[in-house]
């Protein structure tokens, strides 16, 4: 592993030529911007009206309104142009909007509730997975535990099963247990998913840590504790992060157990966003609008995280 | 490496936040006051109970919460949530479908206490509506639903079109009769085929909309409407599960073939997977010139800016050869038997059956089952779709209720898409393994279907 | 410079591990063997309580007749009943060569596209890793969110895809359905999945080609080989563990697929892209047959962990080699 990535950094000699170059670049752009279409016109359908939003054939250019953005947050309802007229003037930009279409306002609508259970459950299973994988993966590192490889490679395998499958016993005892439809159901199922990862990519990270820095600070009178909090994380910061953002993927966009296991309470923005409708089916630019919304804070990670996302999508498998 | 820092520890203290949120701060902000959850489907009609439900609010003080889901979830979700003994909903109107297995494993409660105590009679509802939303078993007098939206398939069609000259004077010519919602299967095939592709203000339009959704219920709900006009039944009347040569009857063969002909006749291209909500687009956008749906969307149609008023028109489902039906649809409201606030949903209930209430549940575009209100003179003028309604709750019949509805409902949905949209075989050999399905899911039932 | 390691091995690189029958020297604070317990087993106790427990009641439920839309009825053991059932069920082995078919499709377009995309991105071309970030976005999404979004996109009178296609071919945009035709259906299922997941393959990839040495290359210069010949004597060979890793990863994936398709075409039309996942769901939480359904799902865990540990096999071979 050492010799391997003492040669990470050596720059290719083997140049491509200008002209070949040229022509990579122009289809590799090419697929990206193919592949960008479906997203450009999810966000533009956000700026859509509704009957725009569905217009035959489908508009390119409209006139962009917040309309959908606005739906996705309220619950409304339709009042009679009388009824309207009576109302004291609009206070508010949204009032505007939606009192165009005769309706008014009668309260928030559901979306924020589920985008904080995504919050509490997303997090809050990353980091139990994180934190848990960690501690078990320093022990299968650095300790000699019996039948380590059998319980590694199980921990693993509980990944292969389709979810749907997991969730036929899991419904059933989450209904005797009463975690049906609960936040901590929803966060101990999806920590239980994300520790087999957690624990398999960081083993890799902690294995790369040389254990002589901790020995001699063993040596120095540090407890083991304190040679792991004091040197062993430091240096695992990285692949950390790089677990926790695979973590909160799975986590942040799962829909199966989320469909399945819940329904109010602790339901989260998956199971969700198809069924926004609004009157006359479903509301094309407020699901647009939260599915922007939803995809900002993943993407925001990803990008700021990159460079270590090869190993998580991997499995640890491949090592950079 | 200082970034990854930063946001490590960022990450970790918004996770643990969450994380201690999560675990210990409990569910959404508790009720302060009273408070009763209802759950039913996302629909009009649906609007107008929020509406209604105001009215109730204001006597009682409980604050009403409303859980809507989608049609085409709406199954899934809410037996899903019976089944999981969850507390989502106090007050659940419930398909009419449901009351057998929602009575066998006790997840509503039994009305009959209630409705002795508060002098609520059943006598008072259409019957239909009682047999099909209420009872478990059927005919007996045990109920579990008190009847809150009656509701059937019906037709609208496009009156400005039907009623213009040049169209008029062309189905003549080319029918020899005069051209008139149709009263038959037959007719209503030869309307279709006469608008398919007709080109009625500078746009192509299609001859009618149908149920074709595969997901949930859609297709069965559709189907079964020429199915019981060519003589098909499910089971023998007079021995019960006994289906072989009854649902599979070369009669009821004949009216899956319908189904398919007029789908491929007369729908709109990519109509492969459409239920209500798809109707409805069809016909506001102007593209059908005839449309299926539940008479639940009428109201609202007839008040739409576009196609309603004088340009609508409703018909009855039309007869077949061997009989006139139609599918019922509708439910029945009751309580929850896993919830917590039994008796003020019981409340509800109670103030829901009142005669104003359920007149005024009329009039803002609830269909109520009450005697009082549809049997009043004045009734059928009350609503365009009035006297088509009324007609229609006279013929309904219903799908399966039996506690096992779910599977056969699945497999039915799975043979008729099959055979209608895919192609798969013929419309006899879909009925028979249709035939096979059900016999093994009641024998799982536990009943006896062995003696074919 | 990357190296692929495999589960099993990865485990027994053991070297250098403080044994715990070894007398600890003067650490202070818990024993090590205690502190290796504590740490373990919280992991331990979640897996068991969440997975293990859980599977092995799944395994009971299999030999019951258990229907949750019916629990009044006695509970019975039936034996083998539900696995001859589903194993002598004609429409349960079309619903394993449908999800079959879709595995195949889906991961052969992704690789060979994934890999396209690897070989011209190594390229280094100006802004190269601006692209590359592009690229990635499809598979940071929520399939379930992006197979319903895809049904407005696919839908043909409003929807911008069978415009797009008319633009480019002439033909009339609502003259077909992409998730409503049998022959369609099934290619439209794997279109979206390699629309997502290609980024996916294509990174694997470029870590396969950025483990090439460059040496080999100038060798292979030096000798005056083709480019051609290059490609199938130095980088293919080289890259090919990090195919089969690519392949394997994707094959499970894509064999466990529910959310996309069962939100992009909810199995039709007919059952043409019911995939056994989708007839999974609706056996065990539509139909309610959890008995049924513990078995379906028994043998598609076997399944899929027999072929895997089978193809996690050969990828060693191929390796050692």
């Amino acid at each position: 592993m050492t010799a391997a990535a003492a040669k990470s950094t050596a720059h290719s000699i083997v140049e491509a030529s200008p002209r070949s170059r040229a022509v990579a670049g122009s289809l590799v752009i090419l697929y990206a911007v193919i592949t960008l279409l479906p997203m450009v016109w999810i966000v533009a359908t956000a700026f859509k009206s509704q009957s725009d939003a569905i217009a035959y054939p489908p508009k390119v250019l409209f006139e962009p309104t917040l309309e959908g953005y606005v739906n996705l947050f309220t619950v409304r309802t339709r009042q009679t142009a009388d009824f309207i007229a009576k109302l004291p003037p609009p206070s508010t930009w949204y009032d505007v909007i939606v009192r165009k279409h005769d309706m008014v306002i009668a309260g928030p609508s559901k979306v924020v509730p589920r985008f904080v259970n995504s919050l509490i459950i997303g997090f809050g299973s990353t980091f139990l997975a994180v934190f848990l994988g960690t501690l078990a993966a320093y022990a299968f590192s650095r300790f000699r535990i019996p039948l380590a490889d059998d319980l590694l490679f199980f921990i693993l395998s509980t990944r292969m099963m389709p979810p749907v499958a997991v969730a036929i016993p899991i419904y059933l005892m989450y209904r005797q247990l009463n975690l049906t439809d609960t936040r901590l159901g929803m966060i101990l199922l999806y920590t239980a998913v994300n520790v087999s990862l957690a624990v398999w990519l960081l083993k890799g990270f902690i294995d790369e840590i040389p254990r002589e820095y901790e020995e001699a600070a063993l040596v120095d009178g540090y407890t083991r504790l304190q040679a792991l909090r004091k040197v062993v994380l430091p240096q695992a910061v990285t692949g950390i992060a790089a677990t926790a953002i695979f973590c909160l993927i799975f986590s942040w966009n799962e829909y199966a157990f989320a469909v399945l296991l819940t329904s109010g309470e602790a339901q989260t923005m998956p199971p969700f966003i198809p069924f926004i409708i609004g009157e006359g089916g479903q509301d094309w630019p407020a699901v647009a609008a939260a599915t922007t919304l939803f995809v900002v804070p993943i993407v925001l990670f990803t990008v700021l995280l990159r460079k270590h996302l090869l190993r998580g999508i991997t499995f640890g498998a491949v090592r950079k | 490496m200082r970034r990854l820092k930063w946001l490590g520890s960022a990450a970790t203290s918004v996770a643990l936040g969450a994380a201690v949120l999560g675990m210990f701060g409990g569910g959404e902000a508790a009720a302060q006051g009273k408070q009763l959850t209802l759950c039913w489907a996302a629909w009009d009609p649906a609007n107008a109970l929020v509406e209604l439900g105001k009215d109730f609010t204001k006597q009682s003080g409980i604050e009403m919460k409303y859980e809507f889901v989608p049609w085409t979830s709406y199954a899934d979700r809410f037996l899903n949530e019976l089944n999981s003994h969850g507390k989502l909903c106090d007050l659940l109107i419930g398909d009419s479908q449901w009351i057998g297995g929602a009575a066998e494993n006790k997840w509503y409660v039994k009305l009959n206490d209630f409705f002795d105590k508060e002098h609520i009679s059943m006598d008072d509802f259409v019957p239909a509506t009682v047999v099909g939303y209420s009872e478990w078993p059927k005919n007996t007098p045990n109920y579990w639903a008190l009847p809150a939206m009656a509701d059937a398939v019906g037709w609208t069609y496009r009156k400005d079109w039907f009623s213009r000259p040049e169209i008029q004077s062309a189905f003549k010519a080319k029918y020899g009769r005069d051209l008139a919602p149709p009263k038959t299967y037959d007719e209503l095939k030869q309307v279709g085929e006469f608008f398919q592709g007709r080109e009625i203000d500078g746009k192509k339009v299609y001859g009618a909309y149908i149920f074709t959704e595969r997901g949930s219920e859609g297709i069965t709900m559709g189907v079964t409407n020429a199915l019981y006009n060519y003589g098909f039944s499910y089971d023998n009347p007079k021995k019960p599960y006994q289906m072989q040569g009854i649902v599979n009857s070369p009669e009821a063969a004949k009216g899956l073939e319908f189904y398919k002909e007029l789908y491929k006749c007369c729908t709109a291209p990519g109509m492969t997977n459409a239920y209500m909500q798809e109707g409805l687009d069809a016909f506001k956008s102007g593209q059908v010139a005839m449309q299926m749906n539940w008479f639940a969307f009428f109201p609202g149609l007839y008040k739409d800016p576009n196609v309603g008023g004088d340009k609508i028109g409703f018909f009855v489902n039309p007869a077949g050869p061997k009989g006139h039906f139609t599918q019922l649809g509708g439910q029945g409201i009751s309580v929850v038997a896993t919830s917590e606030h039994k008796d003020d949903a019981l409340a509800y209930i109670k103030w829901f059956a009142q005669p104003t209430v359920q007149q005024r549940w009329w009039q803002l575009g609830g269909y109520s089952a009450l005697k009082a209100v549809v049997d009043a003179p004045d009734f059928p003028k009350s609503a365009a779709f009035a006297p088509q309604f009324l007609e229609s709750m006279g013929i309904v019949k219903d799908f399966w209720a039996e506690p096992s509805y779910a599977q056969l409902l699945l497999d039915m949905q799975k043979r008729v898409h099959d055979y209608v949209v895919a192609d798969k075989g013929t419309s006899q050999q879909a009925l028979d393994l249709l035939v096979k399905d059900w016999t093994k899911v009641f024998k799982e039932q536990g009943k006896d279907v062995a003696s074919q | 410079m990357s190296t692929i390691i495999h589960p099993d091995h990865a485990a027994m690189t053991g070297a250098g591990e403080v044994a715990l029958s070894q007398p600890m020297k003067h650490v202070r604070g818990l024993s090590d063997r205690t502190i290796a317990w504590l740490f373990v087993a919280p992991t331990i106790a979640l897996l068991l309580a969440i997975n293990i427990f859980p599977l092995v009641w799944m395994i009971r439920l299999s030999f019951t007749n258990l229907n949750l839309s019916m629990s009044y009825l006695p509970l019975r053991f039936i034996g083998l009943d539900n696995f001859t059932d589903i194993l002598g069920d004609e429409d349960v082995w079309f619903r394993l060569q449908t999800t079959a078919r879709f595995v195949l499709w889906s991961v052969a377009l992704e690789m060979v596209i994934g890999f396209g995309l690897a070989l011209l991105i190594k390229r280094q071309f100006r802004g190269h890793s601006f692209w590359t970030t592009i690229i990635l976005l499809p598979m940071m999404l929520s399939p379930a969110v992006v197979g319903n979004f895809w049904t407005l996109l696919l839908q043909p009178q409003i929807g911008p895809f069978n415009h797009f296609i008319s633009l480019l071919t002439g033909v009339p945009a609502s003259s077909f359905s992409m998730t409503g035709e049998v022959v369609l259906a099934p290619w439209t299922i794997v279109l979206v999945d390699t629309w997502m997941w290609t980024p996916y393959v294509m990174l694997i990839c470029l870590a396969g080609l950025r483990s090439i040495p460059d040496y080999i290359y100038e060798a292979a210069e030096v000798d005056r080989a083709s480019a051609w010949r290059q490609f199938w004597s130095i980088t293919l060979p080289m890259t090919v563990p990090f195919l089969m890793l690519a392949v394997l990863f994707r094959a499970i994936e894509n064999f466990k697929m529910f959310d996309m398709v069962n939100l992009l075409t909810s199995g039709g039309p007919g059952s043409t892209t019911e995939l056994v996942s989708i007839t999974l769901k609706r056996a065990a939480f539509e139909k309610w047959r959890t008995g049924y359904s513990s078995a379906l799902a028994i043998i598609l865990f076997v399944t899929v962990f027999g072929a895997a540990n089978i193809y996690v096999k050969a990828l060693n071979k191929v390796k050692q080699r």
